[in-house]
């Protein structure tokens, strides 16, 4: 493997990458508002439930519904407290992943299909490069920005947490050990799964916006994951963490396989036209 | 395979369905040549570029190039050959420098040599005052240069050019074709280079292969295929008007005069070989027609692609 090559791709496609605007702002705002803006207003729900004159108690009649290990985590808290960490670190959890799954896609579209449209993609093929090369260089610089963004927005929702929860919880209590494999072992996952996805159907489409658009459609899982938690069907425990990262990776693994075996000049070339 | 000959061709072919691109090329390239391949649009010319630097695979045929085997050692290859593709394929959202030097690293020259080598390009290349400004505002001959520089950019030993001026002005036109002309004499670079245009192909290339639906129509050297496959020698009469009837008849009636035709006080005729102009300027001069000039017209290029096409 030709390290330098590859890394120069990488920095060309990131370099390209921040010039646009239509790949830039959605990377900057959309986690803005899902680690910072969400989980401030969440840290305020107790009070503004007060307010509105919702009895706290109704927590404890929602929580009845919710899995027997839930319940025996939030047990040592109070009525306002569990309101705060169900929505913290419970329920805003698999929104978290959204922000891996949209970047890589996001620059994944720019990269592969982005390449195809601006037509700067025939140039590449008659470098040196071997395919392979150009292959894990291009899912580098997608995977590379998924993972700053991911970790980046980890660490202002680890301190927007803990700040704004703060008259309520009175400590640190985020992260929990959950969050710590979260951030660590399935966002790398998932920002392959948004990657994978999007690197097969760039081969089929032409331009940036169908490749985007289509690769929307592995938010859909997530969501099925926030439903799943918000009716009680399951929860975000460290087991099922590490379990959901396991066959993300493996799912990973044979979507850049395929997109891998796509990925050569010949059938690169022959779509050129 | 002969010192010399940097590229051999042999029956290559291939079709995308049921469209056959290739079909049967032969021929062989020899170092500093500047060898051109000369078409309609769908002619095949850029399938063969890919083809010849295994970036498509051929169905059939064989192929060598620098002594390597596209297929199999395309990254060998490719390091030591250059492509200016059908277009620019310039990274729009970069400046001209940072195109330049994508490419460099890429093509793995010596960090110490990269700055060096793309300033000079620049400078060649008349880019250096807008270096860092984005090409996405740059006009197409700028681009096409750019393209050019880029392609350049490893010193590769065989250039492909495809199309390198369609879409550019007269005066870029020219630019680009000296800088050709300049790469292949000076630096004894060989260049192989697509087009559509007999004026280019003419003036440019030392030899040409004429494509007709993927298949070698003609190759050699322009004057000799004209020659070879061009009619026969056309010939230009400028006669003062007074006398114009005059040379007309004498005309018609010279035996073996094919086709006539008169504009602006100018008399073409074709049909009549080189060994009777001087009887026919004597006959004319004796009927007295006033004769200020006489001139035969090679044909050209253009003559036997039409010729070979079978159009007029
Ligand atoms: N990737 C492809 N898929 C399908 N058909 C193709 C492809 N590439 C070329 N062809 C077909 O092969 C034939 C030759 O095309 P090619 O591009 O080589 O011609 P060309 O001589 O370069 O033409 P032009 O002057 O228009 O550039 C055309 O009929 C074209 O439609
Ligand atoms: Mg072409």
């Amino acid at each position: 493997m030709n390290l330098r090559a590859m890394r120069a791709i990488v920095r060309k496609d990131l370099k390209v990458l921040w010039q646009s605007k239509a790949v830039t702002v959605p990377l900057i705002v959309v986690p803005l508002i899902f680690l910072v803006v969400l989980p401030a207003l969440a840290a305020l729900l107790p009070s503004a439930a007060v307010q509105a004159g919702g009895p706290l108690a109704q927590i404890d009649r929602y929580l009845q519904q919710m899995p027997q290990g839930l319940q025996a985590e939030l047990a040592g808290y109070d009525q306002a407290q569990k309101i705060v960490v169900l929505a913290l670190v419970y329920f805003l959890a698999p929104m978290y992943l959204i922000i891996p799954l949209m970047v890589a896609s996001v620059v994944a579209a720019d990269s592969f299909a982005g390449e195809k449209e601006r037509k700067t993609l025939e140039a590449l093929l008659y470098s040196p490069t071997t395919e392979r090369e150009l292959f894990v260089a291009k899912v580098l610089s997608a995977w590379l920005p998924a993972m700053a963004v991911a970790l980046i927005g980890f660490l202002l929702y680890s301190m927007v947490a803990n700040l704004a929860a703060w008259p309520v919880m009175g400590r640190l209590f985020f992260p929990s050990g959950m969050w710590l494999a979260l951030a660590f072992w399935v966002a790398p996952a998932v920002a392959g799964l948004g990657l994978g996805a999007t690197v097969l159907i760039s081969a089929r489409v032409e331009t940036f916006q169908e490749a985007y658009q289509l690769g929307a459609v592995v938010v859909l899982p997530i969501l099925s994951l926030v439903i799943g938690q918000a009716t009680g069907v399951m929860y975000f425990n460290l087991v099922l963490v590490m379990a959901l990262g396991l066959s993300l990776w493996a799912i990973d693994a044979l979507l850049l396989w395929l997109g891998g075996r796509l990925f050569r000049r010949e059938e690169l070339m022959a779509r050129v036209g | 395979m002969a010192d010399d000959v940097v590229l051999i061709a042999q029956g290559l072919a291939r079709a995308f369905g049921e469209v056959v691109a290739v079909d049967g090329l032969s021929l062989q390239v020899r170092r500093g040549e500047i060898f051109g391949f000369l078409g309609h649009n769908g002619a095949g010319k850029t399938t063969s570029v890919r083809l010849l630097n295994g970036v498509l695979r051929p169905d059939q045929g064989h192929v060598q190039v620098l002594g390597l085997d596209p297929t199999s050692q395309g990254p060998e290859l490719r390091r030591r050959t250059g492509v200016l593709t059908e277009t620019p394929a310039l990274e729009e959202r970069l400046t001209a420098r940072e195109n330049l030097l994508f490419y460099a690293e890429l093509y793995g020259l010596a960090p110490e040599r990269m700055t060096e080598r793309v300033e000079a390009l620049l400078e060649i290349f008349n880019l250096a005052s807008r270096a860092d400004d984005r090409v996405s505002g740059f006009s197409k001959g700028m681009k096409q240069r750019l393209a050019l520089a880029r392609a350049l950019v490893h010193e590769p030993e065989i250039l492909f050019l495809d199309e390198p001026t369609s879409g550019l002005d007269p005066v870029a036109a020219r630019a680009v074709r000296r800088l050709v002309a300049r790469l292949s004499r000076e630096e004894d670079r060989t260049v192989i280079l697509c087009t559509h245009n007999l004026i280019e192909a003419q003036t440019l290339c030392d030899r040409v292969a004429v494509l007709k639906a993927g298949r070698l129509m003609a190759l050699g050297r322009p004057a000799d295929l004209a020659r070879r496959w061009g009619r026969n020698l056309r010939l230009d009469f400028e006669v003062s008007g007074a006398t114009r009837g005059l040379a007309l008849s004498v005309l018609r009636a010279t035996p073996g005069v094919a086709e006539l035709a008169s504009e602006d006080g100018v008399i073409s005729v074709l049909g009549i070989d080189r060994e009777r102009v001087p009887d026919l300027v004597e006959a004319l001069v004796g009927a007295g027609v006033r004769l200020y000039r006489v001139s035969p017209r090679e044909p050209t290029l253009e003559d036997i692609y039409f010729a070979l096409h079978g159009l007029d």
